[in-house]
């Protein structure tokens, strides 16, 4: 019993939630940006590694983290466009490409950092991007502990999930990406165009997962490596699903899952079988997806290819 | 000067002319009718008018200015108005959201009060609700579209376009969805906005509607305007010959044929949809040989799911389904074909064939199991091909080719090769939803025809269709559906589309039906 307070009481395993939840709650946000405008974005885990690997880049060259940041961003946009170019334009099947994405991305940062840094990994003098204290909330006792002192990028998280929601439900760009998703035939006959607006939200979509991924690189760790994002890009497009496409609703998702990631991390070497604890997230992910928690409705066009006519 | 001139619109696609030559001068204040069947460009012309499609050549002109769209956007702007067929609403939004979208970046987006950048609710509602009741037409703004019904549905689509300023408002088939009562409103709508100045277009093909609302008439066919003329001149056989370039019985003619014994007993049947809804909520009928008996209701009140549980697609959930005494409610589908049920469903082309299988394919699929298509499992090709030509005559499929894939057909004759393949196998019930849909006049006459010579044989058939008139002149028996109960039963011969209308919208009462 002891232990178990020992371990719910410890301000460390909330702290731990937030920046585990940070990724994922990026990712989710961005892929609700995506799916919103009626593209599935499958690719998040492949976007999330390429910007990852970007933002190390770019810092290592320019000796500047936020450079990085900026680059990896970038990245994660350029990136989001290779599977809207095929989903928009040539009516892909959207699955089909994001999982060639994912497949992609794996290879092709394995690839850069092999022939670009060699077998000795990325620069040990890469930048880091800064931690951030809180002037007056870090001293307040427990909750100072738990969100005064964070990487910047978990502040920036908290901007952006704030800032999707306002967009999505309160300017006419979110009514016409929402609209465009629902029913672009009668986005179109209302005279919006829904190429430009998916165009957008996969774009916006790939840049928030580029940023995940640069917070993976140069937020928690200052380097690269294979396959560093480990499965948390699905565990985002779980986020987004169980969160019903909301932003709010995917970062309550993702501080789910950061909260089950922290506790198996709190576990370790206290006797509770570390595989047991190991899957806890993957199996709150399996949960989410049978659909255990209410039915989660997604946007009526959401894959549905559109063909203009002319 | 007329407010809205054709001239001379053209387009094409592929190697198909959807519209060539076409004419058209629409007078301020007036609903002009553009009467034509499934295929004869109507679409084509809406969506050129409305800046979906670009002509190929010819004259658009608005108040004498000549028009270029690009997009529907520009249509817009000049103050066309279109309600399509399938309503461009999304379920998911409120009644503000779908007529504010679109809106709120155009240059006049102070007068609609609406900022460039944030969307206001509020705002979107009071500025909606204020134009729909200085229009008469009264919409709550803040209603999810999916909980309306498809005439508030309607209304939702009028008042969009009005918000937009249309200076002409375009209906197409704006009556295949409403019940006769809704039809009654939407033409008063019509006639209110012509005094307002607002012309209306009014697309049909249904030659009542255009004499009762419309002051002129445009006949389209095969792509071409051949016929415009004040409807008062015209009689409704002179509009369907133009219509359908020859003379056409509009009137199917119904032999007296003696009722034989029950052949579908269907008591108390409850079934539910996909989503686990109940849909089918104790329906008690029973179809007579020499019977149609015909069910009419609006679509979504539990017609779809009444027929799959009769044929065996969908579980039943209680009551029972008697085919000649026994008990087929639990059977499987297969059974149920064993036992003399024959099935036309509602959408050909998805259930009803496989469109890249040939002719001969289709016509066996039944049946493959069994001589002569098969066997010992194995097809005998030269037997089914026989048997597909024998059919392919009988029912005069049009090309006779048994190697034409089905998806080449037109829809009628697609339709005959259903009809072909269930009824060679004698069945006892005939099951038919909406046959005639989207035929054009010629086809639906030759199915109609069908339809009676079945019945006049003896055989039992069971029809569900959303157009009135087909239940109107085809039925012997009319059964309503509505909310998923069968809200009336009624004898064809002392039936009305008034009273159909009500039992289709739930305010009907036996006790009417008595008196």
């Amino acid at each position: 019993m002891n232990f178990w307070v020992q371990i719910f009481a410890n301000p460390e395993l909330y702290a731990a939630t937030l920046a585990m939840a940070t990724p994922i709650a990026l990712a989710a946000v961005g892929g609700t940006f995506s799916e919103r405008t009626g593209v599935v974005n499958i690719a998040m885990e492949g976007i999330m590694l390429v910007g990852a690997f970007f933002g190390v880049m770019v810092a290592a060259a320019t000796h500047s983290a936020w450079l990085g940041m900026f680059g990896g961003v970038i990245a994660g946009g350029l990136m989001a466009l290779a599977l809207a170019w095929p989903a928009i334009r040539l009516q892909s099947d959207q699955v089909i490409v994001g999982m060639a994405l994912n497949v992609f991305a794996g290879g092709l940062t394995a690839f850069l950092l092999n022939t670009v840094y060699g077998y000795n990994g990325t620069p040990t003098s890469t930048p880091s991007l800064p931690i951030v204290t809180l002037p007056w909330i870090s001293h307040i006792p427990f909750i100072g502990q738990v969100i005064g002192q964070h990487d910047v990028v978990v502040y920036l998280m908290f901007l952006f999930v704030i800032l999707a929601h306002f967009t999505l439900f309160h300017t006419n760009l979110g009514l016409r990406m929402r609209a465009v998703g629902e029913h672009p035939e009668a986005a179109e006959t209302v005279g919006i165009s829904v190429v430009k607006i998916r165009y957008l939200g996969v774009t916006i979509g790939g840049m928030l997962s580029g940023l995940a991924g640069v917070y993976l690189s140069l937020g928690m760790l200052s380097s690269f490596e294979v396959n560093m994002t480990n499965g948390r890009g699905f565990i985002a497009l779980a986020a987004m699903i169980f969160g019903k496409w909301t932003p709010f609703g995917a970062f309550g998702a993702a501080l789910l899952f950061g909260f089950a990631t922290a506790l198996s991390i709190a576990l370790q070497g206290s006797g509770v079988s570390a595989n047991l604890v190991g899957i806890l997230p993957y199996a709150l992910t399996i949960i989410a997806l049978t659909g255990l928690i209410g039915r989660s409705r997604p946007p009526a066009a959401d894959g549905l290819p559109y063909v203009a006519t002319k | 000067m007329a407010l809205l001139e054709i001239r001379g619109l053209c387009k094409s696609f592929a190697h198909v002319v959807a519209n060539a030559d076409v004419y058209l001068d629409v007078e301020a204040g007036t609903t002009h009718a553009i009467l034509g069947e499934n295929g004869a460009g109507k679409s084509t012309l809406i969506k050129m008018i409305s800046g979906l499609y670009r002509p190929d050549s010819g004259e658009i002109a608005l108040d004498g200015a000549v028009q270029h769209f690009a997009s529907p956007r520009d249509a817009i702007l000049a103050g066309i108005g279109v309600v399509h067929q399938h309503f461009m609403l999304i379920p998911a939004m409120t009644v503000a959201e779908n007529i504010v979208l679109g809106t709120e970046r155009q240059g006049d987006a102070a007068t609609l009060r609406q900022s460039r950048l944030l969307f206001n609710r509020k705002r979107a509602a009071a500025s909606v609700q204020e134009l729909s009741e200085s229009l008469g037409l009264p919409i709550d703004p803040w209603a999810k579209v999916e909980t309306l019904s498809v005439g508030m549905q309607q209304r939702v689509e009028i008042v969009k376009a009005l918000y937009r300023r249309a200076r002409v408002l375009i209906l197409d088939e704006p009556t295949a969805v409403l019940t006769p009562q809704e039809t009654e409103e939407l033409f008063a709508v019509i006639r209110k906005l012509n005094q307002d100045g607002i012309p209306v277009i009014f697309i049909s093909h249904k030659l009542d509607e255009v004499r009762a609302v419309a002051s002129t008439v445009t006949v389209m066919r095969a792509g071409k305007t051949v016929r415009t003329a004040p409807v008062a001149d015209a009689t409704a056989a002179q509009l369907a010959n133009w219509m359908v370039g020859r003379d056409v019985i509009l009137q199917s003619r119904k032999e007296e044929v003696a009722v034989g014994d029950s052949v579908l007993e269907v008591k108390n049947l409850r079934a539910s949809d996909d989503r686990k809804t109940e849909k089918v909520r104790g329906v008690s009928f029973s179809v007579r040989r020499g019977e149609i008996f015909g069910v009419a209701g609006i679509d979504g009140n539990g017609q779809t799911e009444l027929v799959e549980a009769i044929v065996g697609l969908r579980k039943v959930n209680g009551g029972s389904v008697h085919l000649l005494d026994r008990d087929i409610g639990h059977m499987s589908v297969g059974e149920r074909i064993a036992r003399g049920i024959a099935y036309v469903p509602q959408d050909r082309q998805q259930d009803g064939l496989i469109l890249s299988f040939s002719i001969a394919e289709n016509l066996q699929l039944r049946e493959v199991s069994k001589a002569p298509f098969s066997r010992r499992g194995w097809l005998t090709r030269a037997a089914a091909r026989k048997r597909a030509q024998q059919l392919v005559e009988e029912f005069d499929v049009r090309p006779p080719v048994i190697d034409a894939s089905a998806g080449s057909l037109s829809g009628g004759n697609q339709q005959k090769v259903i009809l072909a393949r269930e009824m060679s196998r004698n069945p006892e019930l005939l099951v038919a939803v909406q046959p005639t849909r989207g035929l054009d006049v010629g086809a639906i006459e030759g199915i109609h025809r069908y339809l009676l010579q079945l019945r006049a044989e003896g055989r039992a058939i069971l029809l569900v269709s959303l157009e009135l008139d087909e239940i109107l002149s085809l039925a012997d028996r009319i059964g309503v559906m509505h909310a998923g109960e069968m809200a009336a039963v009624m004898d064809n011969q002392n039936v009305t589309r008034e009273s159909l209308g009500l039992a289709m919208t739930g305010k009907w009462s036996e006790k009417e039906a008595i008196s």
